[in-house]
C-alpha cells in the first residue's frame, strides 16, 4: 500500500514536471505544426526552418540581445490537438507570439485562443478565410488560395483558354481553393464546363479523367490540391492522352511532385512564389537574394529540396523579428501592432506590406507563373 | 464503352491489389483464425523498403527482393511476438493485437526513413497501349499478370505438394491436424511468412501506378479485409474474386456515380452483402449467427 | 471500506477522481486537459458496456461521436436551433441510428461485425466530409457556445465540472445496469452464448440495447467536445480516433468503470508529456496496445485493484 502510494505521488510529480513550462527570461515564440499526419508535406519543411533559423538568429545576438525560445508543437493535422496546444502555449508557455498553424483547419482551432489571449499570431496556412474577415491578432504569410485561382485565370485569360475543366482534391486545401475559383472565374471570362473531386488518399483518377475527357471543348484543366493526389493526376492525365494544359496549384510547390509527376509533368503550370525559381530570377528582382539565400540553406541543412510551404515559416517568423525588433518590447499587444506595420519586407513568396485591413500583406504580383521544363521550374512568360 | 472499359481497366488493376491483399488475410485466417490488420503495411513494406534500398544503392531488381525479404521477416516477427503470445485469445483480442501491429509497423516506417510520397519505375517503361480506345498503362499488366501468377502458384502449391495439404489440413482443423503429426505453429508461421510476401510483392507491382509512402497500408488493409469478407473470409478463390470486384465497384462508382463516394462503394456493397448473404460471395467459414 | 458495495465504492472513486483534481488545477490548460479526459471516458465507458460486458466490437463509433458533435453544429447554426437542444437532438438520432443499423448488422458476429461497423464509421465520415452544404466540408464547422440560465458556457472551467458531472451521471447510469437484469444478461451473453439463449435471454434484444446505449454515451461525448471547442471537424469520425477510443478501453480495463477513465486519461495526457517524441506517437500507441492486450489483457485499473484485493484489508 506504501508501495503504491509512492510511486503514484512520484509519477504525478513527474507527469507535472514534464509539463511544467522553463522558467528563464527571454522571448518565447510559439508554433504549432502538423510535422505528422496528413499535412506532413507541410508541416516538417515548417518545422525544420522555425528551428534552424531561431538558432542561426540567437547565434547572432538574438533580437536586441535577448535569446529567442522557440516551444513548438505538433498537432498531427488535428484541429482538435491544435486548440490543446494553443491553449497551451498561452497559458503554460506563456508565449509572446505564435508562428504556425499549417493547415486551415488547425489554425481555425487555434485563432479564438490567440484573439481571446490577445497574442499575435501569424499563420502558415492557405485559405482566405483566415484573413477575411480581419481578426486582430490574426496574420499570414502564405498567398491565399483566392489568389491562386486568380492567378491561373488570369493566365487562362491571356492564353485564349476559356472553356475548362476542374479536378480537386476533398481535402481542405483543395476544397477551399476551388470554392474560390468558382466564384471568381466568371471575372476573366472563364467557363468550368465540368468539375470532378478525387479522395486525399486515393491512388488512382483516370474514371474522373476520363469523365472530363469526355466533355467536348475543354480547353484547359485545373487542378486545386496538394500532397500525392496532383501528382496521380498529373500522371493519370498524360496515361490517358488528356492532352490540354493542366493548371496546379500552389499546394503543389515543391520538387518531389516534379519527381513523382516524371515526364508527365512537362508543360504543367503552376502559381507559386519566387522561391522556387530563386536562381533564375533576374539579378535585378529584390527578391533574388533572401530567396536565393534561403534555398542554399534550407538544401544544406536538411538536404531534401526547398519547398515555398517552409518559406512561408521562414517569412512568417523574419516579420515577427522584425516586429519585435521594432516594437523593443516583448509585449504582444506592440508586437501585434508593429507586424500591422510591416511594411516592405522581402519575403521568400514576395514583398509584404500589411496594413490595419490586410494582414496577408501580398500582392497578386507576389505569385509568379511558373511552367515546368525539363523537369525543373521556370518562369512561364515575363511578368 | 470506351469509358466503360477505361473504368474496368483502372478497377482491374487496384482490384488486382485487393485481392493480393484479400489472399494474404485469407491465407492467415485459414492457419490461425487471425484477421490480421497488419496485412496492408506488407504491401507498404513492399514498396517502400524497395525505394529504401534502392536509395542505399542495390540495383532495383535486388532492392525489390530484399524488400521481400524484409517483409517476411517482419511478418514472423508479428507472428512469434505478437500473434503466439495472444494464444488462442478471443476474435476481439486478436483484431485489435493486430491493428496495434500495423501501428508499430506505419509508426516505424517514417522514423527510420521518410514521410515523403515516392514512385519506382515502371517495369516496361511509362508509354501508355491504347486498347479499344482505353489507354493501359504497362504497369497494370504486370500487377494483373502478377497476380494470376501468385494464384496459380498457391493453388498448385497447396493441393499438389504435401506441405500444402498440411496447411489445408490445419485450417480445417488445427486437433487433426496436430493428431496426425503436423507441426502445425510451423504452418501458422509459414502462412504469414507466405501472406507477408504476397503483400509485399502487390506493393512492389502496384506501387509505379499509384506511388507509396509510409501511410498507404491502412486504407489498403480495411479495403483489402472488406474484400475477403465480400468473397466469404477463408475462401481463396473467393479472396481474389472480392478484390477483383471491389476495384471495379470503386471505379465504376467514381466514373459512374459520384468520385466522393468512391471508397464508400467498397463498404456499402459490403454491408449490403453480409446481410444478404452472410457467409460472402463463395464461403466455406459459416458465420455465426444469433 | 471493505463493507461497502462494490458499486458504491467504484462510484466514490470516480466522485474523488473528478472533484479532487478540479480543486487544484493550476490553470486553464490543465482545466482543458481534465476536461478532455473526462469526455473522452464518457464514450469509452460506451465502448466498454459493448466489448466489455457483451463482448463485441466496434471500429467506427467514432462516428456516432461525430454525429452528437455535428448536431451541435449544423442544427444551430443552419436551423438557428438552440445549441443544447440541438446537443439532446443529436444525442436521439444517433441513437436511432444505431437502432435501425444495430438490427440486421448485430446478427453477424466477430470480424463480419468489426466490418461492419467500420465501413459504418468510414461512411460517416465521408458524409461529414462531402457534404459541403450541411457539414461545412473537411475543415468542418464553427459551433456556437451554449447558455444556462444566461451564462456563456466557454471557459475550460465550467467544461472540466459539466463534463465531470456527466461522466459521474453516465458511470451510475453503467454501474447500475451492471447489476440489472439486463446487466446479467449481458454478462451471461459474453460468457455462453448457447447458454444464454437456453435460459431463455434473447439475446439479439439485448445485443441491440448496449449497442444503443454505447452509441448515446459516444454521441454525448461529442456533443460535449463540440459545445466546449466551438468547432466540429470529420476526423472527429476517423477510423484512427475509433481506434484511439477501443485502444483506451484496453489500456484501462476491458469493462471497468474506472478503467475507463484511467485509459482515456492515459491517451489524452501522454502526448502532452511527451511531446518531445511525437514522431514516435503512432509507434507507441501501437506498442502500448499490443503491451496490453498481451500482458495486461485486465487493463490498468482491474490489475491494481488486483493488487489491492492481494494485500489483506
Amino acid at each position: 500500500m506504501k508501495h503504491l502510494m509512492q510511486l503514484t505521488a512520484g509519477a504525478s510529480l513527474a507527469v507535472l514536471a514534464a509539463l511544467a513550462p522553463a522558467t528563464a527570461a527571454e522571448i518565447r515564440i510559439g508554433s504549432f505544426v502538423s510535422a505528422t499526419g496528413p499535412a506532413s508535406f507541410l508541416g516538417e519543411p515548417e518545422e525544420k526552418t522555425l528551428k534552424h533559423y531561431v538558432e542561426e538568429i540567437n547565434k547572432a545576438g538574438g533580437i536586441n540581445g535577448d535569446t529567442i525560445k522557440l516551444v513548438i508543437y505538433d498537432d498531427g493535422g488535428d484541429a482538435n490537438k491544435a486548440r490543446t496546444f494553443a491553449t497551451r502555449l498561452v497559458e503554460e508557455d506563456k508565449v509572446v507570439a505564435v508562428v504556425g498553424g499549417s493547415t486551415t483547419g488547425t489554425t481555425m482551432a487555434a485563432v479564438p485562443v490567440f484573439e481571446d489571449a490577445q497574442v499575435p499570431f501569424i499563420s502558415l496556412a492557405g485559405a482566405v478565410v483566415i484573413v477575411e474577415p480581419v481578426k486582430k491578432f490574426t496574420f499570414k504569410t502564405p498567398h491565399t488560395d483566392r489568389m491562386a485561382c486568380e492567378k491561373i485565370f488570369d493566365d487562362m485569360k491571356k492564353r485564349g483558354l476559356t472553356k475548362i475543366g476542374m479536378i480537386s482534391g476533398t481535402d481542405g486545401f483543395g476544397k477551399s481553393m476551388r470554392d474560390e475559383c468558382v466564384k471568381v472565374n466568371a471575372r476573366f471570362g472563364v467557363e468550368i464546363l465540368a468539375e470532378e473531386t478525387y479522395g486525399p488518399r486515393d491512388s488512382d483518377m483516370t474514371a474522373q479523367l476520363t469523365n472530363l475527357k469526355g466533355k467536348a471543348g475543354m480547353q484547359a484543366l485545373i487542378n486545386p490540391g496538394f500532397g500525392q493526389g496532383p501528382a496521380i493526376v498529373t500522371r493519370n492525365a498524360k496515361q490517358l492522352g488528356l492532352n490540354v494544359p493542366l493548371y496546379q496549384s500552389h499546394g503543389v510547390a515543391s520538387k518531389s511532385f516534379i519527381e513523382l509527376a516524371g515526364a508527365a509533368a512537362e508543360g504543367v503550370r503552376l502559381p507559386a512564389a519566387a522561391l522556387l525559381v530563386a536562381d533564375k530570377l533576374p539579378d535585378s528582382d529584390p527578391q533574388k537574394k533572401i530567396a536565393l539565400d534561403y534555398k542554399t540553406t534550407y538544401e544544406k541543412v536538411t538536404g531534401q529540396p526547398v519547398s515555398t510551404f517552409g518559406g512561408h515559416a521562414y517569412d512568417g517568423l523574419q516579420i515577427l523579428v522584425g516586429a519585435i525588433k521594432r516594437a523593443k518590447s516583448a509585449d504582444p499587444k506592440k508586437i501585434r501592432d508593429e507586424i500591422e506595420a510591416t511594411k516592405g519586407f522581402i519575403g521568400t513568396a514576395g514583398i509584404f506590406n500589411m496594413t490595419a485591413t490586410d494582414h496577408m500583406g501580398l500582392g497578386l504580383d507576389a505569385f509568379r507563373m511558373l511552367e515546368i521544363k525539363n523537369g525543373d521550374w521556370t518562369l512561364a512568360d515575363a511578368k | 464503352m470506351g469509358d466503360l472499359l477505361q473504368f474496368a481497366v483502372s478497377g482491374l488493376t487496384v482490384g488486382a491489389v485487393y485481392a493480393l491483399v484479400a489472399l494474404g488475410f485469407t491465407l492467415i485466417y485459414n492457419a490461425s483464425e487471425v484477421v490480421n490488420f497488419a496485412q496492408g503495411e506488407f504491401v507498404m513494406l513492399g514498396g517502400m523498403g524497395t525505394v529504401f534500398f534502392a536509395t542505399l544503392g542495390f540495383s532495383l531488381p535486388v532492392a525489390a527482393l530484399m524488400a521481400i525479404v524484409l517483409a517476411v521477416i517482419v511478418g514472423l516477427m508479428l507472428h512469434a511476438f505478437v500473434i503466439a503470445p495472444a494464444r488462442g485469445a478471443d476474435a476481439v483480442t486478436l483484431i485489435i493485437l493486430t491493428i496495434g501491429a500495423s501501428l508499430v509497423i506505419r509508426g516505424a516506417v517514417p522514423i527510420i526513413y521518410d514521410k515523403q510520397f515516392h514512385k519506382l519505375p515502371g517495369f516496361s517503361g511509362e508509354e501508355s497501349i491504347r486498347i479499344a480506345g482505353a489507354s493501359i498503362q504497362p504497369q497494370a499488366f504486370w500487377v494483373v499478370g502478377g497476380m494470376v501468377l501468385v494464384v496459380l502458384a498457391l493453388h498448385l502449391f497447396l493441393n499438389h505438394t504435401r506441405f500444402g495439404k498440411a496447411v489445408i489440413a490445419t485450417s480445417v482443423s488445427p486437433l487433426a491436424a496436430k493428431l496426425v503429426g503436423i507441426n502445425t505453429a510451423f504452418v501458422v508461421g509459414f502462412s504469414f511468412a507466405i501472406s507477408a510476401g504476397i503483400g509485399a510483392l502487390a506493393g512492389i507491382l502496384v506501387t509505379p501506378v499509384t506511388l507509396t509512402s509510409y501511410d498507404v497500408g491502412t486504407i489498403l488493409a480495411l479495403k483489402g479485409f472488406a474484400a475477403a469478407v465480400l468473397g466469404g473470409i477463408g475462401n481463396p478463390v473467393g479472396a481474389v474474386l472480392g478484390g477483383l470486384l471491389v476495384g471495379l465497384l470503386e471505379a465504376l462508382a467514381a466514373g459512374l456515380i459520384s468520385s466522393s463516394y468512391k471508397d464508400a462503394a467498397a463498404f456499402i456493397t459490403i454491408i449490403l452483402v453480409l446481410l444478404v448473404m452472410p457467409n460472402g460471395l463463395a464461403g466455406i467459414k459459416h458465420i455465426e449467427r444469433v | 471500506m471493505a463493507a461497502l458495495n462494490p458499486r458504491y465504492r467504484t462510484l466514490l472513486a470516480i466522485l474523488a477522481l473528478i472533484i479532487l483534481p478540479g480543486l487544484v488545477m493550476p490553470s486553464t490548460f490543465y482545466y482543458r486537459i481534465g476536461a478532455l479526459v473526462f469526455i473522452s471516458a464518457v464514450a469509452v465507458i460506451g465502448i466498454n458496456l459493448l466489448m466489455g460486458y457483451a463482448g463485441q466490437v466496434s471500429l467506427g463509433h467514432a462516428g456516432f461521436f461525430a454525429i452528437g458533435g455535428y448536431a451541435c453544429a449544423i442544427l444551430p447554426v443552419r436551423y438557428g436551433i438552440d445549441p443544447l437542444l440541438a446537443a439532446l437532438i443529436g444525442v436521439v438520432l444517433a441513437g436511432l441510428l444505431a437502432f435501425a443499423v444495430g438490427r440486421p448488422i448485430l446478427r453477424l458476429r466477430g470480424h463480419y461485425l468489426a466490418v461492419a461497423t467500420l465501413g459504418l464509421g468510414l461512411l460517416i465520415g465521408l458524409v461529414l466530409t462531402n457534404e459541403v452544404w450541411l457539414t461545412g466540408g473537411p475543415d468542418g464547422m464553427q459551433v456556437p457556445r451554449a447558455s444556462v440560465f444566461g451564462v456563456r458556457l466557454r471557459s475550460a472551467e465550467h467544461w472540466y465540472w459539466i463534463s465531470g458531472a456527466v461522466l459521474f451521471l453516465a458511470a451510475w447510469i453503467a454501474a447500475n445496469l451492471f447489476d440489472s437484469p439486463t446487466g446479467r444478461a449481458l454478462r451471461a451473453l459474453r460468457d455462453s452464448l448457447v447458454a444464454a439463449e437456453v435460459m431463455g435471454i434473447r439475446a439479439a434484444r439485448y445485443k441491440l440495447i448496449v449497442f444503443v446505449l454505447s452509441a448515446v454515451y459516444a454521441a454525448v461525448a461529442g456533443a460535449m467536445l463540440a459545445l466546449f471547442n466551438g468547432l466540429v471537424t470529420p476526423d472527429n469520425a476517423s477510423f484512427l480516433h475509433s481506434v484511439e477510443l477501443v485502444t483506451m478501453v484496453v489500456i484501462g480495463g476491458m469493462g471497468s468503470l474506472i478503467g475507463s477513465i484511467v485509459g482515456a486519461a492515459v491517451l489524452v495526457i501522454l502526448p502532452q508529456v511527451l511531446t518531445v517524441f511525437h514522431e514516435y506517437e503512432t509507434l507507441l500507441l501501437g506498442v502500448l496496445i499490443i503491451l496490453f492486450m498481451l500482458f495486461l489483457r485486465q487493463g490498468i485499473a482491474p490489475g491494481i485493484a488486483a493488487l489491492f484485493k492481494r494485500r489483506p484489508a
